[in-house]
């Protein structure tokens, strides 16, 4: 049994203790929010946060998550950055497929809380680990500034 | 883009289900076929030539409830182009829906009630404007014909406003839900006595999107992606994200090699693996495959990881015997055997003038050969169904681009009778052509089949992808061109090599078929006195398939590279040679220019349009200060091409660095489809285009040593991340005129990427790219 807080609520799950985070997420409780799209953190699909920090949850194994708070695409507009980011992506039209997306908020979330005005190196530092096939990085970009912006302005 | 077709009946179509919901609509009479005495006399073109063709019944498309919602049926798959979006605004439109109460519902997959579903060719606008226009304007028609019953006064006096008929002359308005019940009872009206919206009249279509478009009036709604909220909140359902209590996980083994088969499996480490419940033998094609999975051993489990650690430890030899000299297909050596071929004549598919004596003439002689390697499509959301059968009845749940095909091959594989299988169409996380080929249900549908009653999801990883693509067939092209004493082009010889995709179907052909070679190859425009194009044989070794833009790509990559080169050589500005070499503007006949595909379409809808070429390169031109002063170390390179029935031209600006540093500082996109729908998602689509085409001219490449594919994942096959993604892509859309026919979007923006890139690169360095991908060329 692994005890796993996951969105605020806690989750007793009966897995193995090396079974990644993400099939944990999608397979046992059923929050298909986080993607798989590699399996060995190259593509960061999959990104979760951990105690606020941005974690690819496809290597992350459930037994080092216990008494850590864990946060997915379905509760991040709970908070100031992952709110924003939503708006600022739907404003922006980023997504195409969209499969990539809700990682690269998770992933861009997690840059607003270390560094809340990036300048565009930032950000493609930041999201440089976070693939898109349809290609909207130029847009991605946008919405992480035009995010930021608004963050700014409301704290 | 109003085409007639009133050589078409609408006959016998029910006056039930409309407004009635979607369940009702299973039991009406489809109607809406091309008339069939018509189709046997002429040549089939467009919507009325693929499977199931089209289908403008409004019960099929269109229900509103009494609270006023409208539901559209999409009945195309959405991969990320918006369809789902951008034909629900045709629909929003023609009819007089208020956005705020539009939801799309996704169709199944029955092309025999919802017309052809086949979502690739980047055709879904092309067939579907039409017919979708005049499925809402029919509705909308029998809405005004109901208010004018309800107020009892002549039904010219009703027209829709939104989401309500007016009555013009007093004003008085009533929902489209008031007239739910009422409308329901009405016949559909003939399609010759429809008025269709003209142009002044489009609220949706044409017009921006998002907060930042410009719709008329201050109290619209304005349309944002249909599915945007629930992706970005992660509510949205792709395929692994179907799920039922009591479901099985499995991923499946297969072979290594193109037709191999198992030898043997010792599964009994594997089903140590808590959580793996079985280990099966699953059965494989054997060459060609077309969909047909690939066979080899599947592991069952209570969850993905269990599956996947439970295959890790399958003990399985192969017997590569049946797979021939697959087995020993090594892209390196078959490379250099298509470089020496490409020496030689090949089948010849189009000639003009005396190519020799052009040749032998010329003053100076230019030639260059090409290489553009294997790649996989690779969407982020890897392949993946889940299956469910009992009863005689199997039921699919899965992101595919070709639900008939799925239909249909697990109606033959399970033996089933006909109309006992459903196909559930998720949203698609990308598709690139790879969802065109529904292997990945297959596997599941088999699987299914031995455990009745239960939900069974394969999912594929993305070793599994790069591994058992269907592989962009790996090109090479020469070409050749003879330069009188001014440097004007007198002969032009292309020889074009690559296994053609009928190798999936049949025996290999060896050559690429019509619809390969009309992919920018035969159909280039050039207006020289003596050319020749040819093509030499090349086998297949490996699945091959369709790729997003398919043999455009090479084509493209080959043609506009060379036009940069025989440009240099002539001592003249790429552009004003291109535009030269191009010559006026003028319509070319399809039928002229060697055996004739045009993508399925009319020649006289969809000639090969010079002029329309000319205005993209010189948008693109303008718009990125062509022949501006740079510094050492920068340049601009350009290419244009037409695919898909548009219209495409890009200008990069780039430099290179002393180290070999590629920076893009910008691209300029110039695009002409015709008519624009959803100019945003057109935007955003060239955007993406010019991304991926980014990652295929500077990283991605499938090679293969023994048959055995030789990237496993994303560290080894790679394409753009964020980085080496322009600050800055300035699309500029023309010609939006609705007079002429529709052009493809998803797939046309593609092709001038790379050969635009790689010309930028030599503006800057004088380094010609003629082996993609570019990797550390540089260096």
């Amino acid at each position: 049994m692994v005890t796993l807080t996951i969105n605020g609520k806690e989750h007793e799950l009966d897995v193995p203790g090396d079974m990644p985070l993400l099939w944990a997420l999608r397979d046992v409780v059923k929050l298909t929010g986080t993607k798989f799209g590699c399996g060995m953190s190259l593509c960061g699909a999959c990104t979760v946060h951990v105690d606020g920090m941005a974690t690819r949850s496809c290597i992350t194994p459930v037994s080092i998550l216990e008494g850590k708070s864990i946060t997915t695409i379905e509760a991040i507009g709970n908070e100031p950055e992952g709110a924003e980011l939503q708006k600022a992506w739907l404003d922006l039209g980023v997504a195409q497929c969209g499969y990539c997306q809700g990682g690269q908020i998770m992933n861009a979330a997690g840059l607003l809380k270390q560094n809340a005005n990036p300048s565009d190196e930032d950000i493609d530092n930041a999201m440089s680990g976070n693939l898109c096939r349809c290609g909207t990085y130029t847009r991605i970009r946008q919405a992480i500034h035009r995010a930021a912006d608004a963050v700014e302005v409301k704290v | 883009m109003s085409r007639s077709h009133d050589n078409v009946v609408l006959a016998n179509v029910s006056r039930r289900g409309f407004l009635k919901g979607i369940a009702a609509a299973s039991a009406l009479v489809i109607a809406a076929k091309w008339d069939v005495a018509f189709a046997q006399q002429e040549q089939k073109f467009g919507a009325e030539a693929m499977p199931g063709g089209w289908v403008d019944d409004p019960n099929v498309f269109i229900s509103i409830d009494e609270d006023g919602t409208v539901t559209i049926i999409n009945n195309r798959s959405e991969m990320g182009q918006g369809i789902r979006t951008s034909l629900a605004m045709v629909a929003a439109d023609e009819l007089g829906a208020d956005w705020e109460n539009v939801r799309v519902e996704q169709a199944p997959g029955d092309q025999e009630k919802y017309g052809n579903q086949n979502t690739d060719g980047s055709r879904s606008m092309r067939h579907w404007f039409d017919p979708i226009r005049r499925a809402a304007a029919s509705a909308r028609t029998m809405l005004e014909q109901a208010a004018s019953q309800q107020w009892d006064v002549p039904v010219n006096e009703c027209k829709a406003g939104v989401g309500v008929i007016v009555h013009e002359p007093t004003g008085r308005e009533i929902g489209f839900g008031n007239l739910a019940a009422t409308a329901r009872e009405l016949p559909v009206p003939d399609r010759s006595a429809l008025r269709l919206k003209s142009r002044d009249e489009w609220r949706y279509i044409g017009q921006l999107t998002g907060p930042h478009g410009n719709l008329k009036g201050d109290q619209i709604q304005r349309p944002f992606a249909i599915d945007g909220q629930d992706i970005v909140t992660g509510k949205a359902i792709y395929g692994a994200d179907v799920s039922f209590d009591d479901m099985l996980y499995a991923v499946i083994a297969r072979p290594p090699v193109y037709g191999a088969k198992v030898a043997s499996v010792d599964a009994s480490e594997a089903m140590k693996v808590p959580g793996v419940i079985e280990v099966r033998e699953m059965d494989g094609a054997g060459q060609p495959a077309a969909f047909n999975p690939l066979g080899g051993v599947a592991v069952v489990a209570e969850n993905t990881w269990a599956a996947i650690q439970g295959r890790s430890a399958l003990k399985i030899e192969w017997d590569n015997g049946p797979a021939g000299d697959n087995a020993s297909y090594d892209t390196s050596v078959f490379t250099e055997e298509l470089m020496a071929r490409a020496e030689s004549a090949g089948k010849v598919i189009r000639s003009e003038g005396d190519i020799e004596a052009s040749l032998a003439a010329a003053e100076q002689k230019v030639q260059a050969t090409y290489y553009m390697p294997h790649m996989a499509q690779s969407p982020m959301e890897p392949p993946v169904a889940i299956a469910r059968v009992s009863d005689g009845r199997a039921e699919i749940w899965a992101p595919v681009q070709n639900p008939q095909a799925a239909v249909d091959g697990v109606t033959q594989r399970l033996g089933l009778e006909p109309g006992a299988v459903t196909v559930n169409i998720t949203l698609l996380g990308g598709g690139f052509g790879r969802k065109s080929k529904p292997d990945y249900i297959f596997e599941a549908a088999d699987l299914a089949n031995a455990f009745p009653g239960r939900a069974v999801r394969v999912q594929w990883t993305r070793e599994d992808d790069l591994h058992h693509a269907y592989f962009h067939a790996l090109s090479v092209d020469r070409l050749e061109a003879g330069l009188d004493a001014s440097g004007k082009t007198l002969g032009w010889r292309h020889r074009t090599l690559s296994p053609s995709i009928s190798s999936l179907f049949t025996e290999d052909p060896e050559h690429k078929g019509a619809f390969e070679l009309g992919m920018g190859f035969n159909t280039m425009p050039f207006n020289i006195p003596s050319l020749q194009l040819e093509n030499p044989p090349a086998s297949a070794h490996v699945r091959i398939g369709w790729f997003r833009s398919v043999y455009n790509l090479p084509h493209a990559f080959a043609i506009q590279s060379f036009v940069s080169e025989v440009a240099a050589a002539s001592g003249k500005d790429h552009r004003d040679y291109l535009l030269e070499l191009l010559g006026p503007a003028r319509k070319i006949d399809p039928k002229s220019v060697g055996e004739q595909w045009n993508y399925g379409e009319n020649p006289e809808l969809y000639p090969i349009d010079v002029g329309r070429f000319r205005g993209v390169v010189e948008k693109a031109t303008a718009e990125a200060g062509w022949g501006k002063k740079l510094p050492d170390g920068r340049g601009l390179g350009l290419a244009v091409h037409q695919s898909f029935a548009s219209y495409a031209a890009v200008v990069f600006d780039v430099e290179v660095k002393d180290g070999g540093e590629l920076i893009i500082h910008s691209a300029d996109i110039a695009f002409d489809c015709g008519p624009q729908v959803n100019p945003e998602r057109i935007r955003s689509q060239m955007e993406g285009a010019c991304v991926m085409g980014i990652g295929i001219a500077l990283q991605s490449e499938i090679t293969m040593k023994e048959g055995r594919v030789q990237q496993d994942n994303f560290h080894q096959y790679e394409f753009a991340r964020m980085p080496s993604s322009p600050r800055k892509i300035r699309v500029h859309l023309i010609n939006d005129n609705p007079d002429i026919a529709p052009g493809g979007v998803g797939e046309p923006g593609l092709p001038p990427v790379a050969p635009a890139l790689c010309n930028a690169i030599y503006a800057a360095t004088g380094k010609r790219i003629r082996r993609l991908p570019v990797a550390d060329q540089l260096s």
